[in-house]
């Protein structure tokens, strides 16, 4: 069943002049043989490799609502990710929910109103040991060897047993078509179909350019950091060796490998 | 044999034809949801499961039920349950066709279905779960059709069909406890994480699954002139007596376990399907009715006056069947997915088509029944009054 590297060019090539899915321009390139690779990827750029990738969030480097929206949105923006009128159809990779949401069960009576409000923002875990890995019946969400839990909307077949397995409600599910609800299309990214499951994937796609995920890029300084757990001189190696940080339901055994700094200050 | 299903009277084809609509609205229905999505239901973000997985759940229960009659048949050679097993059988296989098209119609991409196949993942309790499934619904085709066929020619049936029909008692166990694995085997959903969980699975199946059967062989005998046995419904009412009893029990000691130990993820669900949370109190009532109703019929099986009057008994067994309807169709799902993972209430109801698709797929089990037992029917009245050995 494998196809090797001229197969695919040659059913590529085929399936762009038939007009599958490749623009005029990647055709061409394809025809004249210059371009062998997707157009978003630049070769001269190095590919960010990790042993295991991870994310430290310092809350206190975000003040204000406006600091939340720019991530969130720069990381739906890029991957496509519609908004619906209807709460119920709802498709989120990245969000804020109050502290309380964040960590159930950490909130004491006494707490201030405040503090159980305070924001944090949320995505997927990339667990060491996910249970959406663990139940899924067609291997569509998958672990790669760097850490990343990926999806592969076209292999998914919409059981949505992944949904019931995340213990941190990572994931959702196109209830309907969502390319009418897609703001401003980013053409260079893939917009799914009803009926698959989706969620952050570390963007593995702007990794394999260079590129830090996009909600890293549009954090407040120093809010997100991302780097390679393995690797004992990554900031996120160093904060978390050396600092508080919690993570969400680390009790399931999932190894989330996503980490809140509480107290946050000097670190960088 | 199949002949027999194309004959009958007026009223047998004024049955198929009522069946035949609601199928084809829920044909209707489905191909609506085809072309929308799944969004055409109630379900959502947080509530990613609900009807028709609830329905696939209490199914299977049903289908695992049959073994309840061919234990003691054919294990025990308990030979008042001769002329029973074949309904038994039977209703495993239209309860097999519904689970396997309330999973269908679940799919967010059914025309992937194969990928189940084509990907096989051994640490998916899903794969798996498709895998016995298919497999009991083979066993008891093949198991039901050589029997009844042999009772048709008047010979005792082959040989070879006995390790399947052995091969069928583990089996039904296998398909029930592998299901429950679909629940009580993810972290992080307090109502599902027990590991009573099989163990009531099978409880409430044993008791569900023969009370169908005792309300289903009474329709028979009265619109026929096949008699399943006065003796034979009772032991099976009994059956249903004991298993009940189990299932109660077991419920029992979720609710020991959660309030007692008072961790609150384990005792919030409960509380949102008992008595309200957050000031959502949506499923209280229904979740009551169900446990009424599980008293209730669970006290008038005990007494044996009431269990020998086939009228109350069949009313027993109605009560039983509801209660067992909404608490593993309905209750079992929602409660693991309200409170969400942030302990927020976003509470979930089956939308009008979703109700329509459910009806449709359950109108198509009962066509299924409906011919099955026909045709059993059929052969039975011919060899009405001869016993054969199996």
């Amino acid at each position: 069943m494998s196809m090797d590297r001229r197969d695919f060019l040659k059913a590529a090539g085929i399936s762009s002049i038939l007009g599958f899915g490749a623009s005029v321009a990647s055709a061409a390139n394809l025809i004249t043989g210059k371009q062998l690779l997707p157009p978003q990827v630049d070769r001269n750029k190095e590919v960010l490799t990790a042993k295991r990738w991870a994310m430290v969030v310092d809350m206190s480097r975000f003040r204000t609502d406006e600091d939340f929206t720019k991530t969130i949105e720069a990381c739906h923006s890029i991957h496509n990710v519609p908004s619906f009128p209807n709460k119920k159809d709802e498709i989120k990779w990245v969000w804020k929910t109050g502290f309380e949401r964040a960590f159930p069960g950490h909130e004491n009576k006494y707490m201030s109103e405040h503090l159980k409000d305070m924001p944090f923002l949320l995505l997927c875990n990339h667990c060491d040991n996910p249970p959406c890995v663990r139940v899924c019946p067609t291997q569509a969400t998958y672990k790669l060897p760097d850490g990343i839990t990926m999806q592969d909307m076209h292999r998914c077949i919409g059981c949505r047993f992944c949904m019931a397995g995340c213990p941190y409600g990572a994931r959702s599910f196109n209830y309907r078509d969502p390319r009418p609800f897609i703001k401003n299309e980013n053409k260079e990214y893939p917009t799914r179909t009803k009926g698959v499951v989706e969620k952050c994937t570390f963007c593995t796609e702007r990794l394999s350019v260079g590129k830090m995920p996009a909600c890293v890029e549009a954090a407040p300084p120093g809010g997100l950091l991302f780097g390679d757990l393995e690797d004992p001189n990554s900031d996120v190696r160093k904060i978390v060796t050396e600092k508080y940080t919690i993570r969400r339901k680390s009790e399931l055994g999932t190894g989330p490998a996503i980490y809140y700094l509480i107290g946050g200050g000097e670190h960088a | 044999m199949l002949e027999k299903a194309l004959e009958g009277g007026k009223k047998y084809w004024a049955w198929v034809f009522f069946l035949g609509i609601f199928a084809l609205s829920g044909v209707y229905w489905y191909l609506r949801q085809f072309e929308y999505g799944l969004g055409l239901t109630g379900l959502n973000r947080d509530v990613s499961w609900g009807l028709y997985i609830g329905q696939f759940t209490f199914l299977v229960g049903v289908a695992a039920s049959a073994v309840m009659l061919v234990i003691p048949y054919y294990l025990h050679d308990y030979k008042k349950f001769g002329k029973i097993v074949i309904l038994g059988e039977f209703l495993a296989i239209a309860a097999v066709t519904m689970c396997i098209l309330f999973i269908f119609v679940d799919m967010g991409q059914p025309m992937r279905i194969m990928n189940v196949m084509l990907h096989p993942t051994l640490n998916s309790v899903m794969f798996w779960d498709s895998l016995v499934l298919s497999g009991y619904l083979f066993i008891n085709a093949l198991v039901g059709w050589v029997t009844l066929g042999s009772d048709k020619k008047g010979v005792p049936p082959p040989k070879w069909i006995k390790p399947w029909i052995y091969l069928s008692i583990p089996w039904a166990i296998s398909i029930h406890t592998v299901t429950a694995f679909l629940y009580a085997g993810v972290p992080g959903r307090h109502f599902w994480l027990t590991a009573v969980m099989a163990a009531r699975f099978l409880a409430s199946a044993f008791a569900g699954g023969p009370a169908l059967l005792i309300i289903l062989s009474l329709i028979v005998r009265k619109v026929s002139r096949f008699d399943p046995g006065k003796e034979a419904i009772q032991a099976v009412s009994r059956i249903v007596a004991y298993a009940m009893f189990a299932n109660v029990f077991l419920l029992g000691l979720e609710f020991f376990t959660a309030f007692y130990s008072g961790i609150p993820g384990h005792t919030h669900p409960f509380k949102y399907l008992y008595v309200g949370l957050d000031g959502h109190h949506e499923l209280n009532g229904i979740m009551w009715l169900s446990s009424i109703f599980a008293v209730i019929s669970l006290v008038m099986l005990w007494i044996p006056g009431v269990r020998k009057k086939e009228g109350s008994l069949v009313l027993a067994c109605i009560m039983l069947f509801i209660s067992l309807w909404i608490d593993k169709g309905f209750g079992l799902i929602i409660g693991g997915f309200v409170p969400n993972p942030f302990e927020e209430v976003n509470p979930y109801w089956p939308t009008y088509p979703e109700t329509m698709i459910t009806a449709g797929v359950w109108a198509i089990g009962f066509l299924v029944l409906t011919f099955l037992y026909k045709i059993a029917i059929g052969v039975r009245e011919q060899t009405a009054g001869v016993e054969i050995e199996h």
